[in-house]
């Protein structure tokens, strides 16, 4: 508690003390009180009870001091959360894709990454997008989270005032590998970041196509290796006969750039027998024709 | 007054055979075949509780693969939140007790008391159909949140409409009660003569027939989405996920108290019985179940604190969630200043009444914490949630219901159980309970999500904590059920009144005959709980 991972972990880990404290008070007071009289009033030391049916002044007090002490833990709730919703104009823009079970950062300038690389002591503000499923990002060190939910786009906003790094978890359940969905938040030097951010070369090393695999989160379900995760591993996949269930039907088809074309534009027409329909959503508005391209370059290295 | 007759045949043996019990309409079997069913579901949720925790001793795959551990978790959910928890307190002790509290021979509707239980059973049926036919049970968790049920493959449509189905029944129920209470109440009982239990019944049974008709549509839209591909929730169609989470939502809060009020009516029962005094604050008693029923509608939002709702929504939200704190406290206080100059005798049910009050207390301050907007961002949807609701709803209403079994048990199989093994059991499912929900209050302020099949090193120690706790907890169930069987088969002949409790039911024989009262029952003027 009380760290000063972000702008929001003081606010938070007040709100938190305040209503800890009268809560361990209560739980520690009642139930002291409540054993004290269980002893106190046994029937072995206490055989006659005293009847009497109430008190209406002690009804009004324990009503009027619980809803007193509620609203100042509400406003405290209240002051502690107003921040998070004041994003700060100049905040510099990242946009997170979320889709199953990966995370993506998209910055100004193009580039993309699977960490959120932030620099210390700026604003950021990140616009959430959910290419499928609702996920939720979030931050424990920083106290924070929102939902990333298609077909909308949620916000969130911090400051990072340490450089260091952190854990991001996906919070909403979002189906197999939900709590593989996990990413890091690294905070930079400013001169760092700078750096970082415009060095946009070092992915030019990288296969075309593997950038676009990683991109787009297929490595997730997909592996280059051979393990079976939820797709089948894109290792040794070209040329391969396969056994594929189209409507009710199965059939054999060679994995050939038809059907990898075909796949990433309508995943769930033949879907090779043994793995389930429905995960996958269609790339058809997402990858360019090049992208296609590259991906099937690609996979033909994978042997 | 006239003198009792000569050993009035009891409910049981009125009619003999499994038609008479199956097509009873009489209250109290169809109590009785709501228990039978209740306890099985509920032990079968028992056990895929105890594999959930095993697969969560360590970090990894311990003992199944992620999709089955969120298969498990989601018929976990749907088994004891629609199976046992709902209809557990009303159907059972509601069925078999309320007509009886009351003063009167039956509920207003006893054919459609046992439609009501003939649905429950179809509903339950449909749910563990899941398991066998189509691509597996559903893996949504219990909320179904769209898009993802609408995309997975696995047995959803079958899953909602077995809820779906279960709501009839809980409708039904709801409304047999609130007809039951105003009409057939005995002439001699005023609406402030009740018992307490009634009153808890009465403001559950409104949340029943007001609240359920709004997931079942919501279920049902979710059913048309997957087979018809209409675009209600997955915005690929056109739909807006947020709007299936506030139609959930305006269902599934107001449901947590169609859980937890009914157990609380229990424990205003129990108090006043060992503690050999009237109840204190009747009045606010009784008005803060109304109160806790009627706010409890627009709470729902609470829910939602991150899903992008407006902030002015979330204010709001926040503010209505803290007021609905206030008459649980009230119930609290007033739990508690009834064992003050009481002459109190320590018998299981009392045990299990203080453990609620605790656990309930636990879960309560816990709910205040993320009823707190800036606390709720960062305890959303970890495990803290899963500590606070399980503290709620097993340590409260759960609790309570075990209470109540052992109270009522002389009443409902005519046999006394066993007092030392019961309390034995208790003292296992204490421990074990807490031992089992508490970590998981920690493990979430320290960052673990839920619905977490794998987790990071620095959460194992509390997990493992956590899985023993299972374990303990596991053993006093078993003990505890173990000990009731035996008792049912073997115990002692109970009296009419082993508690010496004042409400109407200890006016009957144990157990009682068809018709409830071989006797007129006294109704004393003091109200319920006139110890004088």
């Amino acid at each position: 508690m009380f760290s000063n991972a972000s702008n929001f972990v003081q606010g938070v880990d007040l709100t938190f003390a305040i209503i800890l404290g009268a809560s361990v008070f209560f739980l520690v007071t009642i139930t002291a009180v409540m054993i004290w009289f269980v002893i106190r009033y046994n029937r072995k030391r206490n055989p006659v009870a005293t009847q009497f049916h109430g008190n209406n002044k002690l009804e009004i007090l324990w009503t009027i001091i619980p809803t007193l002490l509620v609203l100042v833990m509400f406003y405290f709730g209240w002051a502690g959360f107003k921040p998070m919703r004041d994003i700060p104009a100049d905040a510099i823009p990242i946009i997170a894709h979320a889709q199953m079970w990966q995370w993506n950062f998209e910055y100004a300038n193009g580039k993309t990454a699977d960490s959120l690389v932030v620099p210390v002591g700026k604003a950021v503000k990140i616009d959430l997008n959910s290419r499928d499923v609702v996920h939720s990002l979030y931050i424990p060190a920083f106290r924070i989270k929102e939902d990333v939910v298609p077909g909308r786009t949620n916000r969130m906003w911090f400051i990072a005032n340490e450089v260091d790094k952190y854990h991001i978890f996906c919070a909403e359940y979002c189906g197999d590998r939900h709590s593989n969905m996990l990413s890091k938040v690294v905070v930079l030097p400013e001169d760092e970041y700078t750096k970082w951010y415009n060095d946009t070369l070092s992915l030019a090393s990288m296969h075309p196509g593997l950038v676009a695999l990683k991109k787009n989160a297929c490595i997730t379900c997909h592996s280059l290796d051979g393990i079976k995760i939820v797709g089948p591993s894109f290792k040794g996949i070209w040329g391969r006969s396969e056994t594929v269930v189209t409507g009710d039907q199965e059939r054999e088809i060679i994995v050939d750039e038809a059907y990898i074309t075909h796949s990433l534009i309508d995943p769930n027409a033949d879907v090779v027998k043994g793995y389930n329909k429905g995960l996958m959503i269609s790339y058809k508005e997402i990858l360019s024709e090049q992208d296609i391209k590259d991906i099937i370059e690609y996979i033909k290295t994978l042997k | 007054m006239s003198l009792s007759i000569a050993q009035p045949i009891s409910f049981y043996d009125s009619k003999k055979g499994l038609y008479s019990w199956i097509f009873s309409t009489d209250h109290k079997r169809i109590g009785l075949l709501y228990f039978y069913a209740i306890s099985g579901f509920f032990l079968v949720a028992v056990a895929l509780g105890v594999l959930m925790r095993l697969e969560l001793i360590a970090p990894g795959k311990t003992i199944m693969e992620a999709k089955t551990y969120n298969q498990v978790f989601t018929l976990h959910g749907v088994i004891m939140i629609f199976l046992f928890l709902i209809p557990s307190v009303p159907a059972v002790f509601g069925n078999f007790f309320l007509p009886i509290m009351i003063g009167t021979d039956d509920v207003a509707f006893p054919k459609v008391n046992l439609l009501s239980w003939w649905l429950y059973v179809i509903g339950g049926l449909f749910a563990l159909s899941t398991l066998i036919v189509g691509k597996g049970a559903a893996d949504t968790g219990w909320t179904f949140y769209a898009p993802y049920s609408v995309r997975t493959g696995t047995n959803v449509t079958l899953a909602v409409l077995a809820a779906f189905i279960l709501g009839f029944s809980s409708i039904l129920t709801g409304l047999n009660f609130i007809v039951t209470i105003h009409r057939l109440r005995s002439p001699k009982m005023g609406w402030f003569q009740m018992p307490l239990f009634s009153w808890a019944l009465y403001a559950t049974a409104w949340i029943q027939v007001l609240a359920t008709p709004i997931i079942g549509i919501t279920l049902l839209m979710i059913a048309a989405e997957r087979v018809f591909g209409l675009g209600l929730f997955d915005p690929s169609l056109g739909g807006d996920p947020i709007l299936y989470q506030h139609l959930f939502w305006i269902y599934s809060h107001p449901a947590v108290y169609i859980m937890v009020l009914p157990a609380m009516g229990l424990i205003s029962e129990m108090i006043p019985t060992f503690a050999k005094r009237t109840i204190f604050g009747y009045k606010a008693i009784a008005y803060s179940s109304l109160a806790i029923a009627f706010i409890g509608y627009f709470v729902w939002g609470h829910h939602m604190f991150t899903s992008g709702m407006s902030g002015p929504a979330r204010i709001i939200f926040s503010i209505l969630t803290f007021l609905v704190a206030v008459p649980s406290a009230i119930k609290v206080f007033n739990w508690v200043a009834t064992l003050y100059k009481g002459s109190i005798l320590i018998k299981t049910p009392l045990l299990f009444s203080l453990a609620f009050i605790f656990q309930f207390l636990i879960g309560g301050l816990t709910g205040l914490v993320v009823g707190a907007l800036a606390t709720d961002v960062h305890l959303h949807d970890t495990y803290f949630v899963v500590g606070h609701f399980h503290y709620v709803m097993f340590g409260g209403a759960g609790f309570g219901f075990f209470g109540a079994l052992h109270y009522w048990f002389p009443k409902m199989f005519g046999k006394m159980y066993r007092e030392k093994t019961a309390q034995t059991a208790f003292t296992f499912m204490f421990i074990g309970f807490n031992m089992l929900y508490f970590p998981m209050l920690i493990l979430g302020i320290m960052g673990m999500p839920r619905r977490y099949y794998d987790y990071l090193p620095e959460f194992t120690t509390l997990n493992v904590i956590s899985t023993v706790g299972s374990w303990i907890l596991a053993t006093g169930i078993i003990i505890m059920v173990v000990n009731l069987i035996q008792s049912a088969r073997k115990g002692e002949k109970a009296p009419e009144n082993p508690w010496g409790g004042t409400t109407l039911e200890w006016q009957t024989a144990s157990p009682p005959s068809l018709h409830n009262f071989d006797r007129e029952p006294v109704i004393s003027p003091n109200g319920p709980y006139d110890h004088s």
